[in-house]
């Protein structure tokens, strides 16, 4: 029972939900609501992938919105008024973040700090950042920005592939393939399994911690260069708990929060399921957005619920341990 | 109450003292008091009362940390309470009111106490639960509005004064007060020591660790609860989606900056409380200034990362660091 179960059954529900959706109300099931679906949760699916690996390895990053936030409103202010040529912005903001990730895991690594709070700590610092650059929300008009949002690949049945769909589809596939197929992905399981016994057997423990944060910042600041598209605005305010809606994802994809077991693609089916619900809240109409934040509560508690059986099951044999050990 | 005194809170109170020159700096007037219609008004009171929210929600974290545990979902706790609160205000008496909103934050804090203690899931994931659900649970019970209320006795429970003192503060330091003698006055705080400093060991000498689980998860949500009320309380109002917003973290840190190890184990209560003053008053401090308040945030990162790298057992000089990165590069 190694891995296969959870995103299985994530699997399962995400069908069984769509199916139930596309009885009720038929439009659900064309290309044309599947592309939306896509793009609506581009971001998010970016930013959840990088937060599988930092799961995966046994850790957490709460920072992720807050560099959303920053980025979008540092792209914006260098397009639109200190006149730098997209690209180039782009370019700046991804190292800037990755730099970012990449100091949180050494400070978490070199002062053996929890990253909870480490990464807290990070979430206040690149909010504040972004609300020091701009509190307001600044419209980016960049010829780019249009060209791109209007690139689409017509799939069969009306529906659209926008760009920024794309992106995140390469990212989910780029993501499992690192995971799955190099060492360095090898390396982030060991990590999660068993910190110590990864040392023992070699890992660079220092220098993957930094790698995994700066790979999550890094698709953080991706994130918010994917956002600034969809939003074609930067807005300090933007991306306000995304990091819960991707711990969220991650843990309905089946990752165990204690680290060792996951994978990109069933995070990518929870971003699905979330953005299902809301669909499926927006087609119904009488029912309030509010309603989503119960849902997922309701399914991350279900499937929480489920890893705790699996895990007990696996763990038979051994006296049951006593609450709240880490 | 002996025990109740801080002995290792110098740094603290040294800190306090420092912001509190610097706001003086900023501010000529901050220590001023008035006295007016039998209530003390000025900088000083302004602080402990705005600071009260967060100086109760640190008294259920504190111990819940102490467990080495944490409770992400008290801010949506406050939200839900709260809600309840303005709902009933106008309908029903103070009593019926303080029951449902005080209960509702029991229930709050036996779901999360059931899902650590007895499902044994990791605390950050288990309260991440409610923290996500609740605040939606809050907007079902305002039906999305923004629930107003009149209700004078309510309405002096956010407002109001005792001997001089605003009603809020007399409430949170009452609370200091019970909590301290509850655990400090008994043998509770130290079982609940024992708990965060090894579940498993303090299970096999006899203590009962699902039960100090539970019981420091139920405290945080009624101390959440009363923060949640007071908050409504203060504006006349219920707002489902900005009601202790972000104050989860602001209590973490707090209790944080009051020196409990995030690892368990130990706690204060006096300096938790004393963390929470401490950040009102870097927060009052930059709002006096007149730099803009998004200065908070970056303040308050620093702040975190400076109290952690105090903390951090690997802190030794300069020199071990140095020496720690060459081992790392190796």
């Amino acid at each position: 029972m190694k891995g296969l179960p959870p995103v299985l059954i994530t699997a399962i529900v995400l069908v069984a939900g769509f199916a139930l959706c596309a009885v009720q109300f038929p439009n659900i099931a064309s290309t044309r609501v599947v592309g939306n679906l896509l793009t609506d949760n581009a971001f998010l699916g970016i930013v959840a992938a990088g937060m599988t690996f930092v799961i995966i390895s046994g850790g957490i990053d709460l920072s992720v919105g807050s560099v959303i936030g920053f980025t979008t409103v540092f792209v914006a202010l260098a397009i639109e008024r200190w006149g730098v040529p997209p690209l180039v912005a782009f370019v700046a903001i991804l190292a800037l973040s990755a730099a970012f990730g990449a100091a949180m895991g050494a400070v978490i690594h070199v002062f053996d700090l929890p990253p909870f709070i480490v990464t807290l700590a990070g979430m206040f610092l690149a909010r504040g950042a972004s609300f020091l650059l701009s509190t307001e929300s600044v419209p980016i008009t960049a010829p780019v920005y249009s060209t791109v949002s209007d690139f689409a690949l017509r799939m069969p049945g009306g529906g659209r592939l926008t760009s920024i769909a794309i992106i995140m589809l390469a990212i989910v596939i780029g993501g499992a393939l690192l995971l799955h197929l190099t060492r360095f992905g090898a390396n982030v399981y060991a990590l999660g399994g068993s910190r110590t016994t990864a040392s023992l057997m070699g890992v660079a423990v220092g220098k993957m911690t930094i790698k995994i944060y700066m790979l999550s910042s890094l698709l953080a600041g991706i994130a918010g260069i994917v956002f600034s598209f969809y939003t074609s605005a930067g807005y300090s305010l933007s991306a306000v708990g995304v990091e819960l809606d991707s711990i969220a994802a991650v843990v309905i994809g089946g990752t165990l929060l204690t680290g060792g077991q996951g994978s990109v693609i069933g995070t990518f089916l929870g971003v699905l399921i979330q953005g299902m619900i809301q669909t499926y809240i927006n087609f119904d109409g009488t029912l309030s957005s509010w309603w989503t934040k119960i849902a997922t509560g309701v399914l991350l508690f279900a499937f929480i619920a489920l890893q705790q059986g699996l895990v007990a099951l696996a763990r038979r044999p051994v006296r049951k341990s006593a609450g709240a050990t880490t | 109450m002996i025990a109740l005194l801080p002995r290792r809170g110098l740094a603290q109170i040294l800190a306090l003292i420092v912001i509190l020159a610097v706001d003086r700096v900023v501010s000529p007037q901050f220590f001023d008091l008035r006295l007016q219609d039998g209530r003390l008004f000025g900088s000083l009171i302004d602080v402990l009362n705005r600071g009260t929210p967060v100086a109760l929600l640190s008294l259920g974290m504190v111990l819940v940390i102490a467990t080495r545990g944490i409770d992400l979902s008290v801010g949506a706790v406050m939200a839900i309470c709260g809600a309840i609160a303005a709902s009933l205000a106008d309908s029903h008496g103070l009593p019926v009111v303080l029951a449902a909103a005080l209960g509702a934050g029991l229930v709050c804090g036996l779901w999360n106490g059931f899902l650590v203690a007895v499902l044994g899931m990791q605390p950050i994931v288990a309260t991440l639960i409610l923290m996500v659900a609740g605040r939606g649970i809050a907007q079902l019970i305002t039906e999305g509005r923004i629930v107003t209320f009149s209700s004078p006795d309510l309405v002096w429970l956010g407002n109001g004064s005792v001997l001089g003192l605003p009603v809020p503060v007399v409430i949170a330091l009452g609370m200091l007060i019970l909590t301290g003698a509850v655990v400090r006055g008994s043998a509770l705080g130290l079982l609940i020591e024992a708990t965060g400093g090894n579940a498993r060991a303090s299970e096999l000498a006899g203590v009962g660790t699902r039960a100090m689980i539970l019981a420091v998860y139920v405290w945080c949500g009624v101390c959440a609860a009363l923060a949640g009320v007071i908050a409504a309380a203060d504006i006349m109002g219920a707002d489902a989606n900005n009601a202790g917003l972000w104050l989860e973290l602001d209590a973490i840190l707090a209790v944080v900056i009051g020196g409990t190890s995030l690892f368990g184990g130990r706690f204060s209560l006096v300096l938790a409380v004393l963390g929470a003053l401490i950040i009102q008053t870097m927060n009052t401090g930059i709002l006096l200034s007149g730099y803009p308040p998004e200065f908070n945030l970056l303040v308050k990162a620093v702040v975190v990362l400076a109290v952690l790298l105090l903390q951090s057992p690997k802190f030794s000089g300069l020199a071990g660091i140095a020496a720690r990165l060459r081992r790392t590069k190796a």
